[in-house]
């Protein structure tokens, strides 16, 4: 039986905000004009002045409300459901850190209140580099990038000015096949040439590859450790003297450091320049894609070419307590990556999170990410899943893990999007898809160590479901997703006659 | 056991004993020896909620923010009132806790946000196509500069001196890695100097980057300028300030290639400067260069409107070394701040808070500039911030309103050696006449009690 009564909200679907405006509608009040009206034109001639006012929608409040309550209820979100997206760590976001981080004192303090007035904001951030510093293994901080890709990009440019200072005259960087897009895109934006490392049957660098490739030429690895893969290169060692050896420099990708916080340190395993996702490991919640932030760690080499200005502290003679500054002054470093002190109500949450854990709590955190990882990487291994959907490398994993749906896709006939899209329809956002790249068909899967049990078990469950129900009628999943607020979209066409903005009105 | 995980003793046996592992420890047997940190973090031990609570609460009372006193800071963050909406709308965990939209299906309402949030910019800008944000700012004029040169390949970047002193330092960070020179136009009179600017352009140069109001508060006639720098084929590139952009003649309309600019007064706090949100939009021929993500329309099997992330080919998740930028990120959140605060001020409101700035800052211009010892350091016209030169040490005056509760603005001698007299001054609708005659008073007195000093001890003229 078909039913042709419409909701509101099915009727009101994809309309957006512009469309809801109505001439005359408002919902500011400006606050009164308390001072003399002079004549526009005395303040600002008309030739300086735009034509016709910016068409920003005309909406009074409750419209507003509902317009973006509306929208919110067509999201997925971690506070609602499993989100096992490999390589992204969405892990649970604690409430704390938005109470913390919107203190007066935090919110609304400005970045160029001098420091004398900011003393618990420099004090604040003074605390995270130092454990993040203790974390890394490497001693000096810089807080200011603004992603982990902002941090990467500040990482190679530091491997630059480090090489330049000597002399050595470099053009080279490394990066591993199986390496995040990110790393090669930041080498050419900082002016070297990429050249591509291979990966060894088992997962890690290619040895002999990269004997063969590091030259005097090369700049700088940059390596992920565990790997996209999942895996942690059990040649880290020898990596880090081949790359020393060359002369060159060692970065870490700290993408993928919530698997080894407390336990093994990048700077022990002979990195030079690591960054973090204050994100991943150490939380803040998402937003659909941002702010994050990607401070870099580095050694005593490196350092005296770190962004400024720097955090300093200094002991007052006599006693009392420490005071903190802002030091502008770096006469080689390689200056400002961003306006003012960072993304510091970021710095905020982290700080937070890092008191609540401690120590031991950081430590306990990878454990139970790598222990979740594995444990659902055993349930998927079980029969009328693993067979097809194999672990691509190796026999464990650490906090993540890549399966291939090339058997998948030969056997029943469906594509590892197709599972993905099918598990919309189970209620949970799926894996990352088609990457890393030399896994065909891969599915990255993260669990992280904020899910239970019960949730493992069931995703695991779904995806048997899945397989066990395309095996029957592959149709369904090539089908998928059908109880979203929208069906397959057709990707191709929108970047075809690309539509960016709503058509000015008439 | 933390209180974010909730693994039961019970769990730990029946989990290792499907992974076949003795013990957790089994599962980190790939580390070698000699790269294991085989003693606890020295970091101090983990606290209750409560206790975390009253440590992060004890440090931010040391900070004297914007609710402590009365404030005239500017110089690119503006403490503006940030409506109750925004607080309520962003804080629904569909907005705040969902990653990137890689699954459109299920991220409908966010993608549809980055749509309308880039239709408000455009129509901020007068330029047809906006991403989705970036980082903030002056890392936006970075990028900038990068779509200059894959655009037109040419080797100097000319950057007035208007332009914050941020995006400048940002820049000549960025700028080697692209194979850039950067090349600095001077002012006069508080304005780009036009007859300088066009002796330093020529066939080399890839982009000339303006700001607008520029860093001094002046409103710059930028028709002279672009004229100028499109006779030698260069790109223009104009950083603006959104609010004033209600009024001021937009980029689009003075034929400007790209429009980029510091969203935070757009619904954002202060946060000590960040996270915040850069806007960038770009004429049309620049699309497939524009860095960063963008939200495309388009529709579904069953022909209904939707939403995607578009024009991904750009991207380092798929070109990788050959991406248009390194970034794969956007700051969604903080844009979606913008698109909410746009859609409260709304086509009138915009236009009207615009000139209740310009109007206040107009009359605190003149109100300031007739106390004995404070003259104007220009006379253009400005928007919402202007600068003044003071007969008095700037810091030392600074330290004396601080005293009596009211923040004067920002001290320009850091950043222009050759202002060491200045102090810059912003306006927004939170700083009232009244407030603003009461930094008549404190400022006088300040200025008087510092030219006093001076005359005393002779340290000045």
């Amino acid at each position: 039986m078909s039913v042709s009564v419409q909701t509101p909200q099915q009727r009101d679907h994809a309309t957006t905000i512009y469309e809801r405006s109505r001439p005359g509608r408002r919902a500011f009040t400006p606050p009164p004009l308390d001072v003399p009206e002079v004549p526009l034109d005395d303040l600002l001639a008309p030739h300086l002045r735009r034509e016709a006012p910016a068409a920003l929608p005309e909406v009074a409040e409750p419209e507003i409300v509902r317009h973006y309550n509306g929208l919110s209820k067509r999201n997925f979100d971690l506070d609602s459901g499993f989100y096992p997206l490999g390589s992204c760590t969405m892990k649970h976001n604690p409430k704390l850190h938005e109470r913390v981080a919107a203190l007066p004192g935090n919110a609304r303090l400005h970045p160029l209140q001098s420091p004398a007035r900011a003393q618990g904001a420099l004090e604040l951030m003074w605390l995270l580099e130092r454990a993040l510093a203790e974390v890394s293994g490497l001693p000096h901080v810089s807080l200011q990038p603004s992603a982990g890709s902002h941090g990467e990009l500040a990482g190679v440019l530091l491997t630059r000015a480090y090489h330049a200072d000597r002399g050595d005259e470099r053009t080279l960087v490394l990066t591993p096949d199986t390496a995040h897009g990110t790393n090669p895109a930041t080498v050419t934006m900082a002016g070297y040439e990429v050249v591509k490392v291979g990966t060894s049957p088992d997962g890690g660098v290619d040895l002999e590859d990269l004997r063969r490739k590091a030259t005097d030429r090369v700049a700088c690895l940059m390596l992920t450790n565990p790997n996209t893969l999942g895996l942690f290169d059990p040649n880290i060692e020898s990596i880090a003297r081949i790359v020393h050896d060359a002369g060159a420099t060692l970065y870490y990708d700290g993408a993928n450091l919530n698997a080894v916080m407390g336990i093994s340190r990048p700077g022990d395993m002979g990195f030079d320049i690591v960054h973090f996702n204050l994100h991943k490991s150490f939380t803040q919640p998402h937003g659909g894609g941002g702010p994050g932030a990607g401070p870099i760690a580095v050694s005593d080499r490196i350092a005296p070419y770190l962004m400024v200005p720097r955090i300093v502290r200094t002991e007052p003679e006599g006693g009392g307590a420490p005071v903190y500054d802002l030091d502008h002054d770096g006469p080689k470093s390689i200056g400002r990556l961003r306006g003012f002190q960072g993304n510091y109500g970021v710095f905020v949450r982290s700080y937070a999170y890092i008191c609540s854990l401690g120590a031991e709590g950081l430590r306990e955190a990878s454990e139970i990410a790598v222990l979740n990882a594995n444990y659902l990487l055993a349930l998927l291994k079980r029969e009328g899943i693993g067979e097809h959907l194999p672990l691509a490398y190796g026999e464990r994993c650490m906090h993540e893990f890549v399966l291939s749906g090339a058997p998948m896709k030969r056997d029943l006939g469906i594509r590892t999007t197709d599972l993905a899209k099918r598990l919309l329809d189970f209620g949970y956002h799926p894996p990352t898809v088609y990457f890393p790249l030399l896994v065909e068909e891969a599915l990255l899967v993260e669990p992280t160590e904020t899910e239970t049990r019960e949730t493992l078990e069931a995703f695991a469950d779904a995806v048997g479901e899945i397989l066990r129900e395309a095996a029957d009628d592959p149709e369904i999943a090539r089908n998928a997703p059908y109880s979203t607020p929208v069906r397959r979209l057709d990707e191709a066409a929108a970047a075809r006659t690309p539509v960016v903005r709503q058509p000015p009105p008439d | 056991m933390s209180r974010y995980t909730s693994l039961t003793d019970d769990d730990l046996r029946v989990m290792l004993d499907l992974i076949g592992a003795a013990s957790v420890d089994e599962l980190f047997e790939d580390l070698p020896e000699g790269v294991r940190l085989r003693r606890p973090l020295d970091l101090p031990a983990g606290m209750s909620e409560q206790e975390v609570f009253a440590h992060l609460s004890a440090l931010a009372d040391r900070n004297v923010s914007a609710a402590d006193e009365t404030t005239f800071l500017g110089a690119g963050m503006y403490d503006h009132y940030v409506p109750a909406l925004i607080d309520s709308i962003l804080s629904r965990s569909e907005f705040l806790t969902p990653y990137t939209p890689y699954q459109p299906e299920i991220s409908q309402g966010g993608l549809q946000v980055m749509f309308e949030y880039q239709t408000a910019i455009s129509e901020l800008t007068g330029l047809p196509v906006s991403n989705a944000s970036l980082y903030e700012g002056p890392s936006a004029v970075g990028a900038a500069a990068y779509l200059a040169k894959l655009a037109n390949g040419r080797p100097d970047v000319v950057v007035s001196r208007g332009v914050h002193p941020h995006s400048r330092a940002t820049l000549e960070t960025l700028a080697p890695g692209y194979g850039q020179n950067v090349v600095e136009a001077p002012l006069r009179d508080g304005v780009t100097d036009l007859d300088a600017l066009t002796g330093l352009i020529g066939p080399g140069t890839t982009a000339v980057i303006v700001q607008q109001p520029n860093f001094l508060g002046a409103v710059e006639d930028l028709a002279p300028l672009v004229a100028a720098a499109k006779s030698v084929g260069a790109l223009v590139v104009c950083a603006c300030d959104p609010l004033p952009m209600a009024l001021l003649r937009t980029p689009g309309e003075l034929g400007i290639d790209v429009a980029v600019g510091e969203g935070q007064s757009l619904g954002n706090r202060l946060d000590y400067g960040g996270p915040s949100f850069g806007f960038f939009a770009a004429s049309q021929e620049h699309i497939r260069r524009m860095p960063g993500r963008i939200a495309g329309e388009t529709r579904d099997v069953d022909g209904r409107r939707g939403f995607v992330l578009t024009l991904q080919t750009r991207e380092q998740h798929i070109r990788r070394e050959k991406a248009t930028s390194n970034i794969c990120t956007a700051q969604v959140l903080n844009a979606l701040a913008g698109v909410i605060y746009l859609s409260w001020l709304g086509r009138r409101g915009a236009v009207e808070l615009a000139e209740l700035m310009l109007r206040r800052a107009d009359y605190a211009r003149r109100t300031l500039t007739a106390l004995p010892g404070v003259r104007a350091l220009h006379d253009q016209p400005i928007a919402r911030e202007f600068a003044l030169a003071l007969d008095a040490p700037v810091e030392a005056v600074i330290e004396r309103c601080a005293a009596e509760g009211v923040n004067p603005g920002y001290a320009l001698g850091r950043d222009y050696p050759e202002h060491p007299d200045g102090l810059l001054v912003a306006i927004t609708e939170q700083r009232s006449r009244a407030d603003i005659d009461r930094l008549a008073d404190v400022l006088g007195r300040a200025v008087a009690a510092g030219s006093r000093t001076g005359a005393l001890t002779g340290a000045r003229a």
